[in-house]
């Protein structure tokens, strides 16, 4: 125990949730497994008029990849919030629907990520039995995240697809490493921080903040070499986050905000693409044809779907550019309404406040910094997506966390689910101890 | 450090109330103004993702039917009778914005109303056609009758049954080929639509109620009803004077005969000869322009026709004739003109500023302006007692197993005279067709009546819309068919007359309807 628990800071819990926390998270798991199939169906009713004759094999599917990942949680965390996994799960198999709706070929790839996702779920939980491994091994991992941020960089392995060199080719299989690095810098940043952050509390100078400097700057080169806005967009909040929490110091936020600023702004100077993406996000109906294409037709399917949605397999998502990856959150508003997609919200929601409870509760700084670092991660970045695709900000080409097409986003997700999970557990047993 | 982790969970939470905010004004407030931007085909891409109802003619002619399409859209419509209905059926295209029933009746061919989605407590679980077809009174031998004997002259023509108002026939030339701009290939429907915008000669305007022409002396009809109904005329008196013109009051350019002939008779007479003088006098010195407007506006003059069609245009008769000078006694007698001072005034009437334009209306001329469709009411009205019906095309509604959900039924769309009136005027208008300017109507063993029209347009060079309007019926019943052709101002078209260039039009489609030859 450190000096950081203070009994006060805990909170009342629901006693049922606390002491059966897996008898919640099995009928939360069946309720969704529920919802999941009956979309499943409905999708393949509105699209073909007809029950899909794979509906029975589904079902086992996802009744067999919900009980590994429950019966992997009760073996190895079993006092873990029961939220989490159940959330995330759902909002797997509503992606999941919406993609066999749009692209059946696709369809099949994801169900495939799906379970090595899983897969990497479980082997997280049964590898890192406590979180303090990842401490010991912080410049490791801070290393291998740089690393695995620049590979695509590094040629032989990088590859370029749709204008973004964020691909690394290894042997037969390609995948986005950013996705995997921000988990490692997450790790990497809390436990940096556990050893300065004493001294960043007591005494601020220019030289402590030098750290944000080369964050920033590893961000801009991001930015700037992959052509990747979102990433880049995504590591800068998580580091001035997270180091705003260790040291407790607002500057550091005005710091961290007046270097996006600037940044921002010498972006957008310097780069047509960063202008183009602004210009659009202003006016899109200036271009509705051309460049404002994608963004249109987004609003047109969630105008389209009002309150009640068009019902799945009924609207017109296949209208959208990439609406697969990027603009799933519009096919869920067409076809799903705003019941839908203000869900998605919600989910995202619940995600991130289990994740900020469990820093708010975690008993050790490393635990807190990182349980806050990838809750940061993942709200953050369904925030920048969402609001890109509704145009509170200007769009920045990232998944949508557990829902959107793609392996390695799908994956590394699965990874961070599992920490989340993995810090609960650590944190619940300190607690009843 | 926990305070830090609390504001950032406010932070998180004011996000996501910017996305739910921003989430109500895209799916809800502004989901409306997004769905009617110019931009958004999504309506259009989910009416061409179904089938739509067929439209046929009363003799089950397939006018208009959804064939699957593999492209942009699931089903494209096809129009298998091509021109002949395209001014009637109208297209409904991805590229250019519907007309014709296809856009009057387009909620019912989607199979949208209600009605149609839940004829039964079991269509609330079974998924039925609901589409509709659209039955039509359209005679398709009549239409091919109609377009053949115009060929290739500018003109129009309109059949209709007076008892009812059902369009039996319309065809206007030039017509186009609706499947062109029906096309989903954007490219190629925008290209024909620019080429028919660009004909000089309007070949996507349905003339026959969508453009309005000088009726010329067709419109004496009317003059003729507003006379009678002034009580002052009938068959028999007066007996206008014999003359070769007449000089408006107060002033005004003269008014003279047609080919400069003197003529002049009582009523039947003067119809028979479209005494152009007579009218002149009748309409100025014996109606009055409150009368004319009166027994024109009955007939549907200055009112949008309530016809099943979208656009139809306005027929217009002038109401503005300036200030009332005086009004004036007339000695009306044998010959109008010269008033002997030994005859007592039989009438009075008011004179206006502009009194002249009034005789002018009076034979058709100034600016009247009338839709063939307007002039065929007019002869309607006169074998129907003076009953206009409302026009329709459609007939009847039906479900697709036959049954009907809405049939069309007749109604009185106005009154433009009494019965009297019209059956005097359908004796003289027998007259014309016997002996008269309308002889080339004839055909034995039928009833028929008419009354031709020549509206110079111009005279150099010399150019006229050459007119026929009539009825016909088989003899000792009433009139089936009330009909006007109009073959429009042709140059080098000088001396055409109604009587020779419309009447065997019109001809030609009564023998079709009534099976004679």
């Amino acid at each position: 125990m450190t000096s950081t628990s203070p009994r006060f800071e805990q909170g009342q819990s629901n006693p049922l949730l606390a002491l059966r926390p897996r008898r919640v998270e099995a009928g939360l798991l069946v309720t969704v497994g529920v919802v999941v199939v009956v979309a499943y169906g409905l999708a393949s009713f509105g699209t073909s008029e007809a029950i899909p004759a794979d509906l029975g094999p589904f079902l086992l599917w996802m009744l067999g990849l919900g009980l590994l990942v429950h019966v992997a949680v009760r073996r190895w965390a079993s006092a873990a919030d029961p939220v989490l996994v159940p959330v995330a799960l759902l909002l797997n198999g509503l992606g999941y629907v919406v993609i066999t709706r749009l692209d059946g070929g696709l369809a099949a790839l994801q169900s495939t990520w799906t379970a090595v996702g899983v897969g990497v779920f479980v082997a997280t939980l049964l590898f890192v039995p406590r979180v303090r491994i990842l401490e010991s091994y912080r410049y490791l991992l801070g290393l291998s995240g740089l690393g695995l941020l620049v590979l695509p960089l590094v040629p032989g392995f990088g590859r370029e697809i749709n204008g973004a060199r964020i691909w690394a080719s290894v042997g037969p299989i390609n995948f986005q490493p950013g996705e995997f690095a921000k988990l490692a810098l997450a790790a990497f940043f809390a436990a940096y921080l556990v050893d300065s952050r004493d001294v960043l509390r007591t005494r601020l100078e220019l030289r402590d903040l030098a750290p944000i400097g080369a964050a920033w700057a590893g961000s801009l080169g991001v930015m700037i070499l992959e052509r990747d806005l979102g990433s880049s967009l995504l590591f800068f909040a998580l580091f001035v986050v997270v180091l705003w929490v260790a040291s407790e110091r607002w500057i550091v936020l005005a710091v961290g905000g007046g270097l996006f600023a600037a940044g921002a702004l010498l972006s957008w100077q310097f780069f047509d693409h960063v202008q183009t993406r602004v210009d659009i996000w202003l006016d899109p109906f200036a271009d509705p044809k051309g460049d404002g294409f994608q963004i249109v037709e987004a609003s047109f399917a969630l105008a389209d779907g009002g309150l009640t949605g068009r019902g799945l397999g009924q609207g017109e998502p296949g209208r959208i550019p990439f609406v697969e990856t990027d603009f799933i959150f519009a096919a869920i508003g067409e076809e799903l309404g705003m019941a839908g997609s203000a869900a998605v919200l919600m989910a995202f929601l619940i995600l991130v406040g289990s994740g900020l409870r469990i820093a708010l509760r975690a008993h050790r700084v490393f635990d807190k910094l990182f349980a806050l670092g990838l809750t940061t991660l993942l709200g953050v970045q369904a925030f920048v997506i969402i609001g890109g695709v509704l145009r509170v900000v200007p769009l920045t080409g990232i998944t949508l966390p557990f829902v959107s097409y793609g392996g390695s986003s799908l994956v590394a997700n699965y990874a961070l689910l599992a920490l989340l999970v993995r810090l609960s557990h650590e944190q619940r047993t300190a607690e009843m101890t | 450090m926990n305070r830090r982790i609390r504001r950032l969970g406010i932070v998180f939470a004011l996000l996501f109330v910017m996305l739910f905010v921003q989430l109500n004004r895209v799916q809800f407030f502004g989901a409306e103004r997004l769905q009617e931007d110019v931009n958004n085909t999504r309506g259009l891409i989910r009416e061409f993702g179904r089938p739509r109802g067929p439209i046929v003619t009363a003799d089950g002619v397939l006018l208009a039917r959804s064939l699957p399409y593999d492209g942009s859209v699931d089903f494209v419509r096809d129009y298998p009778e091509g021109d002949l209905y395209a001014h009637i059926v109208g297209y409904q295209s991805l590229n250019v914005a519907a007309t014709g029933l296809e856009r009057a009746y387009n909620d019912e061919l989607a199979g949208v109303p209600v009605e149609q989605q839940f004829l039964s407590f079991g269509d609330l679980f079974a998924d039925r056609d609901t589409t509709a077809t659209i039955r039509l009174s359209i005679r398709h031998d009549v239409q091919e009758a109609a377009r053949s004997a115009l060929g290739a002259q500018l003109g129009s023509v309109v059949a209709l049954d007076p008892r009812t108002g059902e369009i039996i026939a319309m065809w206007t030339y030039p017509s186009f080929d609706p499947n062109v701009l029906a096309d989903p290939d954007g490219f190629a429907a925008n290209a024909a639509f620019a080429e028919l915008r660009a004909d000089p000669n309007d070949p996507l305007l349905a003339k026959a109620y969508r453009e309005i022409f000088f009726p010329g002396s067709t419109f004496k009809l009317v003059t003729a009803a507003a006379g009678m109904e002034s009580g002052l005329i009938d068959a028999t008196e007066p007996v206008f004077g014999e003359r070769d013109s007449y000089e408006p009051i107060p002033a005004g350019a003269s008014i003279g005969n047609f080919g400069g002939s003197t003529c002049g008779g009582d009523l039947v007479e003067i119809l028979r000869v479209s005494c152009n003088t007579a009218f002149a006098e009748m309409g100025a010195e014996w109606v009055g322009s409150a009368g004319m407007i009166e027994t024109a506006e009955a007939f549907g003059f200055n009112t949008t026709l309530n016809i099943d069609l979208p656009s139809s245009a306005l027929s217009r008769f002038p109401t503005e004739y300036g200030e009332r000078l005086a009004d004036v006694d007339f000695y009306r007698g044998s010959d109008g003109n010269e008033a002997a001072g030994s005859l007592l005034p039989n009438g009075s009437v008011s004179i206006h500023e502009d009194s002249a334009r009034l005789a002018q209306t009076a034979i058709g001329q100034n600016d009247v302006a009338a839709t063939p469709l307007q002039m065929a009411l007019v002869a309607a009205a006169i074998a129907n007692e003076g009953k206009v019906m409302t026009p329709h095309v459609v007939v009847e509604l039906e479900a697709a197993d036959g049954s009907t959900y809405e049939e069309i039924e007749p109604e009185i769309s106005r009154i433009a005279m009494r019965p009297s009136t019209a059956a005097t005027l359908a004796e003289a208008m027998r007259v014309v067709a016997n002996e008269g300017t309308a002889r080339n109507l004839l055909i034995e063993g039928l009833d028929i009546g008419g009354k031709t029209g020549t509206a110079q347009l111009g005279t150099d060079p010399p150019n006229s819309h050459a007119w026929i309007v009539g009825f016909a019926g088989l003899p000792g019943e009433e009139p089936s068919l009330a009909f006007a052709v109009i073959v429009e101002a042709q140059e080098g078209a000088s001396e055409q007359t109604g009587g020779r260039v419309a009447a065997p039009i019109a001809r030609a489609v009564i023998e079709v309807v009534f099976g004679a030859s």
